[in-house]
């Protein structure tokens, strides 16, 4: 830290905070498939989606009103916020899942619930090894293999939720297979994560 | 009243007036500045016919300052007084500059950014930065016979927020209404796309003086989104000149040399390095201050040796950015290069063998960012032609908040698209805690000790709870110039905290008026005389959008609701004919309050047409 930074601080000795996680699809209290006029399902044309959200920011973004009134510019920035927002939350099937399961009063409970199938956790523990041992012996392609394979299981999982929450109501379902996907998604970021550092290195 | 008829619905608008709006780009050597002319985005000369201007500000003897050629013509004579490369400094502290004892300089390591003693005074690199603009300012208006409108500025994609900050700051201390700060390679690959028509997914590879970046982007129909930007905002051409400088020290064994030959023989380097774009050598020859001769070849192969690793040091970059757009190689039609140091074949070379293919080179490296920040300087003022342009970018550096044991919480992910804004709630530690310090940080590292900080403010009048009962929730509005704004916000109470980040990199607002006033004489019929015209400027601008915007949805209010707008107006437009800025500045503000839910409607009535197709039951933006 520079004596800069130091000195700028009287708050030193005020406690820090403790974190607590909070969904944003949920802070911000938005349908996000209205927004775009999609249907409320798990399978959406994401070419449509893709479409319609430059269209909107076509018409909302700053950029369109950097000549502009200050109220239109402040409503711009919201509008273009709001449309990147449910943008994001839709193209990724995890979080267009929670958001779907949200809109039916379903919370995923990713923090709190971590109870998980005795072989869905054995499938963790062996991912976790695999790299390990990959990032030990620095081998990048293992862990490019590794990606491969757990991409496949995010991909029969995408195709559960498709089955749970469009063809059947099983919500309760869904929500234990968006907490295996969010776990999938961490371990992706990891492997991610340590092939960048042995790029790098 | 004149103005007022053409607001009237069903009427004939004025004839569209054309903006004089300009881009700039504020290099780490050169500066340029582009307008669009008749539907060609061109860049402006100066009187003797150059396009480019020397980043470079001499402080005279007889209190003059020259900027340009005649300045750099200065920098071996008087090192300390000519300041080249300032946008190094740009919202950095004196620790982040690192290698400054090959530097003519003599920094003061001032809180947040480092400035630098000349004789004209001790100088942030806002004001050296401020300089150069001003130049450039002038050169357009000459140029453009006009006021300007505004101009959009481009920054490196990979400057953090304080850089921004810095920035933009000294576009207001050169008097210029900034627009939108663009990221270069953002800039170039308009310029880029729209002169090639192309669409697809390229990567445009952008080695300035003293900055590297890489964006990832897709271009289609007119939109240009960033899916990832990677760099270092400390590697350029200036390295490569400073590796020849250090071999010419070691060939020719010299002792501790003076900043005269320093910065003579590092311009030697310079000039080396160029010759050997097109020659297999270059002689550099140079007598120094104590009689000294260096006389010395350099070969190409030997400079392709000395800077290999800054050339794989811009690869590793490359690979993130992809890996975080989620594309591969193969996925790249074409790589556009950008900046005066990619003209090394070398770079080339390694950039052709990296991604497999030629990169692109037809558009001028030094001038592609300068036009393309002048075609979305054209679109943002209004003058807007048939090819709707959209530039979708992203914010390049993660942002987060110190949480307990030091660690940074990522609050928004680099990469996001702008403008992001994102909440988290908090809550406090200990019983009866009434106020919690917030520290906003940018980086990718965990420990807060190795991001930047970028502000730190405090949440005061909690009321007394219990740990962990008080929500505090923190929110990060981060607008299209990737600058940032954070508030908090106790949920229970409804005690509020808001900042725009500054304070601890970057200048305050009273350094700022400062530097304004004493840049302005600072008399005080002459401050009076800059409130009223910008207060004019204001009122102007603002009766235009509200006219333009009534002509076009003016249906969209009752005539009643159009009445009270009107009236407004009316009160603005006498108004803005006397000489109390503060009375104009009332009504602007009163005008804008006005006009909020006639804005509001507009945007939505202009989604809805969008989704006119789909099947929509609500829309609730």
């Amino acid at each position: 830290m520079s004596a800069a930074a130091a000195k700028a601080s009287p708050f030193e000795s005020a406690p820090l905070l403790r974190s607590r996680r909070l969904w944003i699809d949920s802070l911000m209290h938005k349908n996000h498939f209205e927004l775009f006029g999609l249907p409320e399902r798990f399978a959406i044309d994401l070419q449509a989606l893709d479409q319609l959200y430059r269209k909107i920011q076509g018409e909302v973004h700053p950029d369109r009103f950097a000549a502009g009134s200050s109220a239109e510019r402040l409503k711009s920035m919201q509008l273009a916020t709001a449309a990147n927002e449910a943008y994001q939350t839709l193209k990724n099937p995890t979080s267009r899942a929670r958001h779907l399961l949200q809109l039916k009063g379903v919370e995923t409970e990713e923090d709190s619930n971590t109870a998980m199938p005795a072989d869905f956790l054995m499938l963790q523990m062996e991912w976790r090894e695999a790299i390990e041992e990959a990032v030990a012996a620095s081998d990048i392609d293992a862990l490019d293999e590794l990606l491969s394979e757990t991409r496949k299981t995010t991909r029969q999982l995408q195709q559960q939720l498709h089955a749970q929450l469009d063809e059947a109501d099983a919500t309760l379902a869904a929500a234990e297979t968006v907490r295996k996907l969010s776990f999938i998604d961490k371990v992706q970021a990891d492997i991610g994560h340590a092939i960048s550092k042995l790029q790098d290195a | 009243m004149a103005l007022l008829q053409i607001a009237e619905p069903g009427m004939s608008t004025a004839p569209h007036q054309h903006k004089l709006a300009i881009g700039i780009d504020l290099g780490t050597t050169n500066s340029l500045v582009a307008t669009v002319r008749s539907g060609m985005s061109t860049v402006l000369h100066d009187k003797e016919g150059h396009a480019l201007l020397p980043s470079v500000v001499h402080y005279r003897e007889d209190g003059g300052i020259d900027v340009g050629y005649v300045a750099q013509a200065q920098q071996s004579l008087d090192p300390h007084n000519t300041i080249i490369s300032a946008k190094r400094f740009m919202g950095r502290g004196l620790k982040d500059v690192g290698d400054t004892v090959q530097l003519p300089y003599q920094f003061i390591d001032t809180p947040g950014m480092v400035q630098i003693q000349t004789r004209a005074g001790i100088k942030s690199p806002v004001e050296i930065s401020a300089e150069i603009l001003k130049v450039l300012k002038q050169r357009a208006e000459h140029a453009l016979g006009g006021e300007l409108a505004g101009a959009v500025i481009t920054v490196p994609a990979y400057f953090d927020d304080a850089q921004r900050q810095a920035t933009k700051d000294a576009a207001r201390l050169a008097g210029l209404n900034v627009l939108r700060l663009l990221n270069e390679p953002t800039a170039a690959a308009v310029a880029y796309g729209l002169d090639n028509a192309a669409e697809g997914v390229y990567v445009i590879y952008d080695l300035g003086g003293g900055t590297f970046d890489v964006s990832v982007l897709r271009l289609s129909k007119g939109v240009f989104e960033v899916l990832a930007t990677n760099g270092d905002s400390a590697l350029g051409g200036d390295d490569f000149d400073r590796r020849i400088f250090c071999w010419i020290l070691e060939q020719a064994k010299l002792a501790p040399i003076s900043p005269e030959d320093t910065r003579q023989l590092l311009t030697k380097s310079r000039e080396a390095k160029e010759w050997l774009t097109d020659h297999a050598e270059a002689r550099i020859t140079s007598l120094l201050k104590n009689g000294e001769l260096v006389d010395l070849t350099l070969t190409s192969s030997k400079l392709k040796e000395l800077t290999q690793h800054l050339i794989a040091k811009t690869l590793a970059p490359i690979k993130k950015a992809l890996r975080d757009a989620g594309l591969s190689i193969e996925d790249v039609k074409g790589v556009v290069m950008v900046g005066g140091a990619t003209r090394m074949p070398q770079v080339r070379h390694a950039v052709a063998e990296f991604f497999g293919q030629d990169p692109l080179t037809n558009l001028d490296p030094d001038k592609v960012v300068a036009l393309g920040a002048a075609i979305q300087a054209n679109v943002l003022a209004g003058n807007r032609g048939e090819d709707d342009l959209l530039l979708l970018d992203v914010i390049p550096l993660s942002l987060g908040l110190e949480t307990m044991g030091g660690l940074a919480e990522r609050i928004i992910p680099r990469n996001a698209t702008l403008p992001v804004a994102r909440a988290q709630d908090f809550t406090t530690f200990k019983d009866g805690q009434t106020a919690m310090s917030i520290h906003v940080v940018q980086g990718e590292r965990e420990l807060v000790s190795d991001c930047r900080s970028l502000a730190r403010f405090e949440l005061r009048g909690i009321p007394p709870m219990a740990a962990g009962a008080a929500r505090i929730r923190v929110t990060f509005q981060v607008d299209a110039d990737g600058l940032l704004s954070v508030s908090a916000r106790e949920q229970t109470s409804g005690v509020e905290a808001h900042i725009v980040v500054k304070p601890s990199y970057g200048l305050s607002e009273d350094e700022i008026i400062n530097m304004l006033e004493t840049s302005f004489k600072s008399a005080e019929t002459d401050k009076q005389a800059r409130a009223l015209q910008e207060a004019r400027v204001d009122s102007q601008r603002l009766l235009e959008a509200i006219t333009a915007a009534l002509a076009k949805d003016g249906a969209l209010l009752s005539e009643k609701e159009k009445q009270i707008i009107v009236e407004k107006m009316q009160a603005l437009a006498e108004l803005a004919k006397t000489e109390n800025h503060h009375a104009i500045h009332d009504a602007v503000e009163a005008l804008n309050l006005a006009t909020e839910e006639f804005a509001a409607r507009r945007m939505d009535a202009s989604v809805r047409q969008v989704l006119a197709g789909q099947d929509l039951k609500t829309l609730e933006l």
